[in-house]
């Protein structure tokens, strides 16, 4: 295959990741993040203790994680043909990876909020807020740096999940590797292939932390980027050489 | 202003029940700077958090400026509607100080306005107002990070005061802070008391906390209040463990056949010259073993142990002359007669 091929269909390969994998993000945050809050508040000793839902939701959570994601997009099949009509293409997919990443990224959450110091909880208490505003005001604004990381870990391992929904005829780069490079040899696609997946993973990351550095840095006075502790490093080499 | 009667906190725990509180029955006069000491495990945090139902008692009341706050519904953290409201009226200051890290100075002491649902304006006003009473007006922009300890506290304050309470709760304020700090804080707080008529209740372990700022204090022991009332009457209360802990003397007498007798000096004999007209009336000797003078919210009071020469006996008049000039006279126990005793 020539390049003038290739480029269209890695194109839309490239749209078509982006599209499962924005859309699932979109879902996974929307639900995932509730869930996650749900899990802390229902937790022995939590604000909303709830020893059985949090069971449940604790279970649900841990069924789901355990299956590897191949084997869990086959046994949601009947559910995402109710939920969207098919079990394959864009849409179907969509689902699945929003079911694969919502119990992974609700853990993350969970993680995160469990960090906030329980005093600030406890002042907010003695100035007469209620749980809702100890949500809104103070675990989900404190753990944002932490949230904001554990979104990016899920972004990235959704941008693998779509390779292998790819599998499932969604679409996407995965799909793409998998038909030509896979299938019929073409190695400059799959090379093609690997590399925009890194790079888009880099971005992600790259992204991610670079805000999350953002928020935490809010009022801490040291600690820079690693860039910026290299350039700083090399400032004082410099300073103590000439002097 | 604040009243609990038979205060009772048990938790369960997985063999036995840990009793925090054990009936505390404490009042706190309106305007008052009033101290509850103890070492740690004594319950004094319970207390602290009862009074604002941050932990529900298992038993007893809470009376806070004429509300009974037991009474008002809902568990400690689905409190209700009422309790919250009664909440937002007391001030709670904090040892970690537990200030939000993504919020600007500012926007911590805004936090308490919001919950009560102050408009954007207005709470940016009342917000500069609190910075600039409590000597931050500068660092509204700062985040916490940024600050010192003192600075942290002191916007600690200014959020505690943001909803105009009556009365201001303070959870070992000082305890994380070093002494000269702790004295700067301790200042602001008692020009609050001062000015605002704010009613303090502190929790502390450190004597001097009490020795420097309140009217009134109590010793909480197993959590149990062993001690209470205000400085002057537990000074005047023979035996006070706290008016000991609070002016430590101490001195052993310097032979056998001495007679060695605790003096407490309050309102007027403080500044009179017993001591030497002790001398000159009676010809005695007195040395004097260990003293200790402090100034108390403007008042003198001081402790001294002498030594006069003889047995009790021979003294019961120099002893009632002191008790006359209005000096409160206990014969001390020192360890050489407690020796004595024991081997009786």
């Amino acid at each position: 295959m020539t390049w003038a091929e290739i480029q269209p269909l890695l194109t839309t390969a490239c749209w078509e990741t982006l599209y499962m994998v924005g859309w699932s993000t979109v879902i996974t945050a929307a639900i995932g993040l509730p869930l996650g809050v749900l899990l802390v508040l229902t937790s022995r000793g939590g604000l909303l203790q709830n020893v059985v839902l949090n069971k449940v939701i604790g279970v649900v959570v841990n069924i789901t994680r355990s299956l590897p994601f191949i084997i869990l997009m086959v046994a949601l099949i009947p559910f995402t043909r109710w939920l969207v009509g098919a079990a394959f293409g864009l849409n179907a997919a969509v689902v699945m990876l929003s079911v694969g990443a919502i119990p992974f990224f609700a853990r993350l959450v969970e993680t995160s909020i469990r960090e906030v110091d329980p005093g600030l909880v406890e002042a907010v208490h003695a100035m007469g807020g209620n749980t809702r505003t100890v949500v809104v005001k103070a675990l989900l604004p404190e753990s944002l740096p932490s949230l904001v990381s554990g979104l990016t870990t899920t972004v990235i391992a959704l941008v693998g999940y779509s390779a292998m929904a790819g599998t499932i005829s969604a679409g996407g780069l995965g799909n793409l590797a998998w038909t030509y490079g896979y299938q019929r040899f073409e190695n400059k696609v799959m090379i093609a292939t690997i590399v925009l997946l890194i790079a888009l993973v880099t971005v992600v990351q790259l992204a991610g932390d670079l805000t999350a550095r953002a928020l935490a840095r809010r009022g801490a006075r040291t600690s820079g980027a690693p860039g910026l502790r290299l350039l700083r490093a090399a400032r004082v080499a410099e300073t103590t050489e000439t002097s | 202003m604040i009243t609990t009667t038979d205060l009772r906190k048990v938790y369960p725990s997985r063999d036995r029940e840990i009793t925090a509180l054990d009936g505390v029955d404490l009042h706190v006069r309106e305007g008052e700077v009033y101290g509850v000491v103890g070492q740690s495990g004594a319950g004094k945090s319970t207390l602290i958090r009862c009074v604002n139902l941050l932990e529900r008692p298992t038993s007893g009341t809470v009376e806070v400026a004429g509300q009974d706050l037991t009474a008002l519904g809902g568990r400690t953290d689905r409190a209700g509607a009422a309790l919250r409201a009664a909440r937002s009226g007391i001030g709670m200051v904090f040892q970690h100080f537990n200030l939000l890290a993504s919020r600007t100075v500012q926007g911590n002491v805004e936090l308490p306005l919001e919950i009560l649902g102050i408009s954007g304006k207005e709470r940016s006003r009342k917000a500069l107002e609190l910075l600039d009473l409590v000597g931050l007006a500068d660092k509204a922009r700062a985040y916490p990070a940024q600050l010192s300890g003192g600075q942290k506290q002191r916007v600690g304050i200014a959020r505690a005061l943001a909803g105009d309470p009556k009365v201001l709760l303070s959870d070992e304020a000082t305890s994380a802070l070093d002494p000269e700090t702790t004295r700067s804080i301790l200042q602001l707080l008692r020009d609050l008391n001062q000015q605002l008529g704010l009613t303090v209740l502190l929790i502390t372990h450190e004597m001097d906390v009490v020795k420097a700022i309140c009217d009134s204090a109590a010793l909480m022991k197993n959590g149990r209040v062993v001690e209470s009332g205000t400085v002057a009457e537990l000074l005047a209360t023979p035996g006070s463990e706290l008016a000991h802990e609070l002016f430590p003397v101490g001195g052993e007498p310097s032979g056998p056949d001495r007679t060695v007798i605790d003096l407490t000096f309050h309102g007027e004999s403080a500044t009179e010259p017993v001591i030497s007209q002790l001398a000159r009336t009676y010809n005695v000797d007195v040395s004097i073993l260990g003293a200790a003078m402090e100034t108390i919210s403007g008042r003198q009071i001081g402790r001294m142990r002498i030594e006069l020469p003889g047995p009790f006996e021979d003294n019961v008049v120099p002893i009632g002359f002191l008790r006359e000039q209005g000096i409160q006279v206990e014969v001390a126990r020192t360890a050489a007669a407690r020796v004595k005793e024991t081997v009786k």
